[in-house]
């Protein structure tokens, strides 16, 4: 059922090219999860306020309750879906940043993970030593109503100190 | 909270986004998007045209020209803050940009998309206040510029005509070496300013102040800047009584008081946030006594 006008737009979503007619009304995280399926992405507030719906938008993290599918056209995204296989493989199938939530404790209902995990993704990609306030600001955009933050921030820094050591000359 | 109807434009050009806003009726320009689309998720706005300038690469810049720069009205706020030029230069402005919203939000956010906004508490408005920085428009007849001190009308209102466009903003740099900073209070980091202030100075070899400016946001409909404050700074040796009468004039603001914030709280915040930023941009003076007296 259609309500309005609809435009043909490309993204390319975790690697894969998806083409679809949307409606221009449409934001991106509806087009992500009912459009394509990838409901990992999770909506909370769809007003800018809780970080749930974070993605990678050409590497960036941005909230996909904030922009309207047709202004993404032509992007590469990433998603919740999408994180395992950035930044090389991984043993386990996890991102180590997921890795590390699960040892640090960082999720609960995981509601608020998705967007923690991608915006802690590109926060050490800009950040590799990130210190326990910059982590906190960084995450200062997304709320978790269970688990608290310090088993997030304990992952976080764990991850970075982790990643700095595997890529240290030796 | 979905968006209502709207018929979606993307013009590639300039020329061609004015004529658009000159002609569509209860048309709303996107830019970043990061306020415009919660009050349309929430149909506080209903417009029947939006016009997004993404496409336009002409107004996303960060420039010199002369001793100015120039930041493109699309300039989203994360390349502003990644500036090497605007925190060699525009220190104030580098240091404020790190408090507008969340890292999510700056990623899609525009300087100019938070001018044309105007929340009381926005930092870059106080920012362009405190620089009396010059902000260009675009309209069918031409450019128009206009001054810092112009820019706000009233709550939320800029001097932005329906058909007009707001292209960029220009700020001239201070000398290099005077202090600057930029200080706010929220109950979280990155949520709105309960009260914000920006302040820059110079001083002569001899720890007078020679130049002053304070701005207070979050507390008044619009930032405002304390001029009287600053006056009362310009000669005076720089030291705590000084500072502390600047932040009279702050907490003197006739301050907004809502549920969550009594006016006489945001007043008072408004003097203590003043007194920080006097005291930080201070501290940050290059070689006070070695400035020209
Ligand atoms: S759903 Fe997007 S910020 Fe809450
Ligand atoms: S894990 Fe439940 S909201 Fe964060």
């Amino acid at each position: 059922m259609s309500w309005g006008e609809s435009r043909t737009i490309t993204l390319t979503v975790n690697g894969t090219s998806y083409t679809r007619e949307v409606e221009v009304r449409f934001h991106l995280a509806d087009v992500l999860r009912h459009e394509l399926g990838l409901t990992g992405t999770h909506l909370g507030c769809e007003h800018g306020v809780c970080g749930a719906c974070t993605v990678l938008i050409n590497g960036r993290s941005a909230r996909s309750c904030l922009m309207l599918a047709v202004q993404a056209d032509g992007a590469e995204i990433t998603t919740i879906e999408g994180i395992a296989d950035i930044d090389g493989p991984h043993a386990g199938g996890l991102h180590p940043l997921q890795e590390a939530f699960r040892e640090f404790h960082g999720l609960q209902c995981g509601f608020c993970t998705p967007g923690m995990l991608t915006t802690l993704i590109e926060l050490l990609r800009d950040n590799p030593a990130p210190t326990e306030e910059e982590v906190r600001i960084a995450i200062s955009g997304n709320l978790c109503r269970c688990t608290g933050y310090q088993g997030i921030v304990d992952a976080a820094l764990a991850t970075a100190k982790n990643l700095r050591e595997a890529t240290a000359p030796a | 909270m979905k968006p209502p109807a709207f018929s979606y434009h993307d013009p590639a050009t300039l020329a061609e986004a004015v004529a658009l806003v000159a002609t569509l009726d209860n048309a709303r320009v996107l830019s970043g998007g990061q306020s415009l689309m919660p009050m349309l998720n929430m149909r506080y706005v209903l417009p029947d045209h939006l016009i997004d300038l993404r496409r336009i690469s002409e107004l996303a810049h960060i420039r010199q020209s002369g001793g100015d720069i120039e930041i493109g009205g699309m300039t989203r706020q994360r390349d502003i803050e990644y500036s090497d030029l605007i925190a060699a230069k525009l220190p104030l402005l580098h240091e404020a940009i790190h408090w507008v919203g969340h890292r999510q939000t700056r990623n899609r956010g525009t300087i100019g998309g938070s001018l044309c906004h105007l929340d009381p508490a926005a930092e870059m408005v106080a920012t362009v206040v405190a620089f009396d920085a010059t902000l260009i428009a675009q309209g069918p007849s031409g450019v128009r510029e206009i001054a810092a001190s112009d820019w706000t009308l009233g709550y939320m209102t800029p001097s932005l005509a329906p058909d007009e466009i707001l292209t960029g903003v220009r700020f001239t740099p201070w000398p290099d070496g005077h202090g600057a900073a930029f200080v706010e209070f929220a109950r979280r980091h990155g949520d709105f300013a309960i009260a914000s202030a920006a302040a820059m100075l110079t001083a002569d070899g001899a720890g007078r102040i020679t130049r002053a400016v304070l701005t207070i946001g979050g507390v008044g409909p619009a930032p405002v800047r304390l001029t009287e404050a600053e006056q009362g700074l310009v000669g005076q040796l720089a030291n705590e009584t000084a500072f502390a009468a600047a932040a009279r004039h702050a907490a003197a603001i006739e301050a907004i008081g809502d549920a969550l914030v009594p006016a006489e709280y945001r007043a008072h915040l408004a003097g203590v946030m003043a007194k920080r930023a006097l005291a930080k941009a201070w501290s940050r003076i290059d070689g006070k006594g070695k400035l020209a007296a």
